[in-house]
Formats: structure tokens, C-alpha cells, sequence
């Protein structure tokens, strides 16, 4: 179990006094959870998975998993970050560890066909379009079937069919390797199409306000009737929780500035 | 107007999972303005070689000689290897000063561009360095290490460094920590990350600086051999001025040429080719 206490996190901001971005946030993973963080822009989303990914290591608080700091951890990051001097195939066995070569091979090659990049394995990063990037990405992240995988915001300036087909990758992966995940997004229909739970953060300095559990079978349609009555069940029981969400005024996830 | 005009056929339609087309048709246009080029240059040589035999014929023979006179004399010279012994010798110091320069003006420059405190604190050395005169270190290295192969390797090393340090500095001011980030987010030993996160960033900085540095370095190490050796190409060229020898001069410097531009063409891009072919 994924254990997050964060007492407080400041930047320091020049010229002023320190911003303060966490305080006093809690929250919990289950081993194979899938839990989804939806919070308004600049409530510290990011910054929340930095300090569980230890990118970011100048916190109060503590992040445990099994009784230590999680070490065993995929990252996906909102652009697809690969190496653009290496082939596909050399971006995912970068970060492939646990095992002799043959193996990790192998396991990378049948993920990447998984992800239907079997034709491309040879081709630079800068050769792909954007979709293809992110299954890169995303194979990349689950080489290693990591007991833990940070998502942030990893599909944000897809088109909506890319997106989808994105997430029904990542959710056949999931349920494969069976990972906890923590995803981060600002799109409440993509949080309630993924999540078994999600976990809504307030304005800065981000704190858990609201935790809410997804009780719908998978898998489950983005525009589905159940979906969209739960969205909107939401949104009537918590005006005030999601007003910062740009969710609320309907599926615009297309082209929007990253905050 | 038809229906095609005011719709764009269904194949042109993109989502971001459409693969980015390849260049299409722009090959056979490159070869051709390849062929044009090599033709030109080509046509370049072969009227430096006409001016030169036209200024020879006018001018005095001891003064000028022809190119053919040149091309006798570095088969003369070759013949009886006296060309190689000395070639060899300054080649070898070439490669050793070439490569301690590169060594350490890339990990000067690296620790430059990723400290600020430490680029604050040598800042100051890397003026002093790039403005000191290659005679005055070559004098002083040769003052303070005596007359030897080290000191002036030494030498032609520490006019090269400077250099280096500016161009890898640049380089590693401008490595992307998104990618480092991925690095530390997957726990990579410090030596991939190093090989393979860091160092393919500043590989075109570092072939800017080898390409550079090459021709200062040739040419620091024939003023360094007249100075304080008694072999190599600079120190036959000494000889050869003490004697009025144009013809001689004209030999060594041809071939010396010819080599170091040809461990360029042939060594350093294909290298650069090979380490930079994924922007193609």
C-alpha cells in the first residue's frame, strides 16, 4: 500500500514570500488500485506526483510503500519525454532493469507490439506522431511492471480517439501487471473513466477534500449514459468542489493550454 | 467546382496517431545539386593549381616553383623517408595534445554548464586563457617543463582547452532536465544517465569543438616544434627556411595539409554522421 503524507511543500518564490503549494495532504493507494487525482490547475497536481516519484525530495512528510520510499516506479509525464537519439525499441530498454539482456528484450518487444509499434521499432522518436509517442511512453513505463505507476496528465493534447484508445491500452496493461496507479488529470470524465477511485484536490495548497469511489464495471464507455449521470451527480452534490474544473463545462480536452 | 475541391480526400484527414509522412521526392533533387557541387569544386582545384603554375612561370623559380617541382620534391622526401619520420612525429603530437585538450576542456566546460558556482569561480581563468598569446605559453611551458615532448604537448593542450570549455559549456547550459528528470524518475545508474540521457545532448557541441580544435591544434604544434624540438614538421620547415628552401617549405606543408584534411573528412564527419544520423 501506497501511504502519502504531506505536511507542507513551498517553493521558494523570488522576491516574495514562499508559495505554498501542499499542506497537510493525505491520501492512500491499495496494492492494484487505480486512483485518480482531479484538482484545478496550479492546485500542485504535479508537484504531488514530483515528490512520489522522488523527483522532488524538499518536503515535510513522509511517502511510503512497503515500508520504504517506492523505488519500484513507472513515470509517465505529460509529454512523452523519450530520447530522441535512440530507436523506440532503445527508449524502452533504457529504463528496463531486472533481468538479463534476452529477457528484458523480450518483454520489451512484446509490449511494444502490444501497443501496435511492432513496425517502428527501429525508428527515432522524432520520426512519430504524437500518438505513437505517448505508447512509447507508455510501454516504456510498464517494462519494468512496476508496483507503482505515476501518471501525470499523459494524455492531455490528444485528439479524443487517440485518447481513448490510449486509455484502453493503459487499462489492459494495468489489469495485466497489476500496479497501483496514480494518475493525475484535470478532465473529470477521463478521472471517472479510469479510476476505482478518485481523489479531488482543493485550490493551492492542495489537500485531499473529497475521495470518491467509481462503482461502475469496466469497461466503461466516455460518453456512456452511466458515466454521464454519475458526472453529473457530482457535479450537483459538489458545485463548489469542481467550479475550478474545466471539466465542468463539457469534454473540451482538446488544445488546451497545459497549466 | 467539384465536390473534391471543397473536401480534402479522406487520407489527408490526420489525428495525432498518424505517423508523420517521410520527405517524399526530395532525393533525386539533393544528388543533383550533390553532382553540381563536387563538379565545382572540382573546377575550384584545378584553377588553384593553374594560378599557381601561371604565377610560378612569371615569377623566379627559387621564390615560386612550380607545382610540379613541389610534387617531385614530396616524392624525393618520401623516398627517403625523412618526410614520414618527421610527419609521423608531429602527427602523434597532434593526436595527443589534440585529445588531452578535448578530455579536459569537456569536463572543464561540463562542470561549467551544470555548477553555476563553479563557472563563476573559473570564469575569469577561461578569459585569461582564451586571450594569452599560443607564444607565451609555449615559451613559459617551455621555461618551466623544459625542452621535452611533454611540455610541448603542454603547450599546444592549453591553447586548445579554453575553446573547448566555451563551446561544451554552451552545450551543457542547454541540456533539456525534462530528459535528466525521466532519468532520475526510472532510478538510472549515473553512468547510463551520463551515456545515454547526458552525453548524446552535447555530442553537437563536442564535434563543433573537435572540428575546430583540430585546425588550431595543427597548426600550434608546427610553431611549438620550430620553437624547442629538433624533429618533426615544424622543425624541418625551420631548417628548410634557414636555407631558403621554397620548394621543400611547399612539400612539407602540402602533405601536412592533405593528412589533417583527411582525418577530417574521413574521421571526424562520418563520426559526426553517424552520432547525429537520428536528426535525419
Amino acid at each position: 500500500m501506497l501511504d502519502i503524507r504531506v505536511d507542507a511543500k513551498r517553493y521558494p518564490e523570488r522576491g516574495g514570500r514562499p508559495h505554498l503549494a501542499l499542506s497537510a495532504l493525505q491520501m492512500t493507494v491499495q496494492r492494484g488500485e487505480f486512483v485518480c487525482v482531479v484538482g484545478p490547475s496550479g492546485c500542485g497536481k504535479s508537484t504531488l506526483l514530483n515528490i512520489v516519484g522522488g523527483l522532488d525530495r524538499a518536503f515535510e512528510g513522509r511517502v511510503t510503500m512497503g515500508g520504504g520510499f517506492p523505488e519500484d516506479v513507472g513515470f509517465m509525464f505529460q509529454e512523452p519525454r523519450l530520447m530522441p537519439w535512440s530507436s523506440v525499441l532503445d527508449n524502452v530498454l533504457l529504463v528496463a532493469r531486472g533481468g538479463e539482456r534476452a529477457r528484458l528484450k523480450a518483454r520489451a518487444l512484446e509490449l511494444l507490439r502490444a501497443m501496435a509499434l511492432g513496425e517502428v521499432l527501429d525508428a527515432y522518436p522524432g520520426r512519430l506522431s504524437g500518438g505513437m509517442m505517448r505508447r512509447v511512453a507508455l510501454a516504456r513505463a510498464f517494462v519494468n511492471e512496476p508496483a507503482l505507476l505515476l501518471m501525470d496528465e499523459p494524455f492531455v493534447s490528444l485528439d479524443s480517439p487517440t485518447a481513448d484508445r490510449l486509455r484502453a491500452m493503459l487499462l489492459a496493461q494495468w489489469q495485466r501487471c497489476g500496479a497501483s496507479v496514480l494518475f493525475v488529470t484535470h478532465d473529470l470524465r477521463e478521472a471517472l473513466t479510469l479510476a476505482d477511485r478518485v481523489c479531488f484536490l482543493s485550490p493551492a495548497p492542495g489537500r485531499v477534500v473529497l475521495e470518491f469511489a467509481v462503482d461502475l464495471p469496466r469497461p466503461r464507455a466516455r460518453a456512456g449514459a452511466q458515466l454521464e449521470r454519475l458526472h453529473a451527480a457530482l457535479l450537483a452534490d459538489h458545485p463548489e468542489l469542481l467550479a475550478g474544473l474545466p471539466a465542468a463545462q463539457g469534454d473540451v480536452t482538446e488544445g488546451r493550454p497545459v497549466a | 467546382m467539384t465536390a473534391e475541391r471543397l473536401f480534402p480526400p479522406a487520407s489527408v484527414v490526420r489525428t495525432s496517431d498518424t505517423p508523420r509522412s517521410p520527405p517524399v521526392a526530395t532525393e533525386p533533387v539533393l544528388v543533383t545539386v550533390q553532382r553540381g557541387e563536387r563538379r565545382l569544386r572540382l573546377a575550384s582545384l584545378v584553377t588553384f593549381v593553374l594560378l599557381w603554375q601561371l604565377a610560378a612561370s612569371l615569377a623566379d623559380s627559387r621564390t615560386l616553383p612550380d607545382p610540379l617541382a613541389v610534387l617531385a620534391r614530396i616524392g624525393a622526401e618520401t623516398a627517403s623517408l625523412a618526410l614520414p619520420a618527421h610527419l609521423a612525429v608531429t602527427l602523434g603530437r597532434v593526436a595527443a595534445a589534440f585529445a588531452v585538450a578535448m578530455l579536459a576542456g569537456a569536463l572543464v566546460g561540463m562542470a561549467m554548464g551544470r555548477w553555476r558556482r563553479v563557472d563563476a569561480f573559473l570564469d575569469a581563468w577561461l578569459v585569461l586563457g582564451l586571450n594569452i598569446p599560443a607564444l607565451v605559453t609555449i615559451i613559459l611551458c617551455y621555461v618551466w617543463f623544459g625542452l621535452n615532448d611533454w611540455a610541448a604537448i603542454l603547450a599546444v593542450a592549453i591553447n586548445k582547452i579554453p575553446t573547448v570549455v566555451v563551446t561544451v559549456r554552451e552545450g551543457a547550459r542547454a541540456v533539456d532536465p525534462r530528459l535528466l528528470e525521466v532519468a532520475r524518475a526510472y532510478r538510472l545508474p549515473w553512468r547510463t544517465t551520463f551515456l545515454r540521457v547526458y552525453l548524446p545532448q552535447l555530442v553537437p557541441y563536442l564535434m563543433a569543438a573537435a572540428r575546430a580544435g583540430l585546425s588550431l591544434v595543427w597548426k600550434i604544434v608546427l610553431v611549438v616544434e620550430l620553437l624547442g624540438r629538433s624533429e618533426g614538421v615544424g622543425f624541418q620547415l625551420n631548417v628548410l627556411f634557414q636555407f631558403f628552401d621554397i620548394t621543400g617549405i611547399l612539400a612539407y606543408t602540402l602533405v601536412f595539409a592533405v593528412v589533417v584534411l583527411a582525418a577530417e573528412g574521413w574521421v571526424l564527419r562520418p563520426l559526426e554522421r553517424r552520432l547525429t544520423g537520428w536528426r535525419g
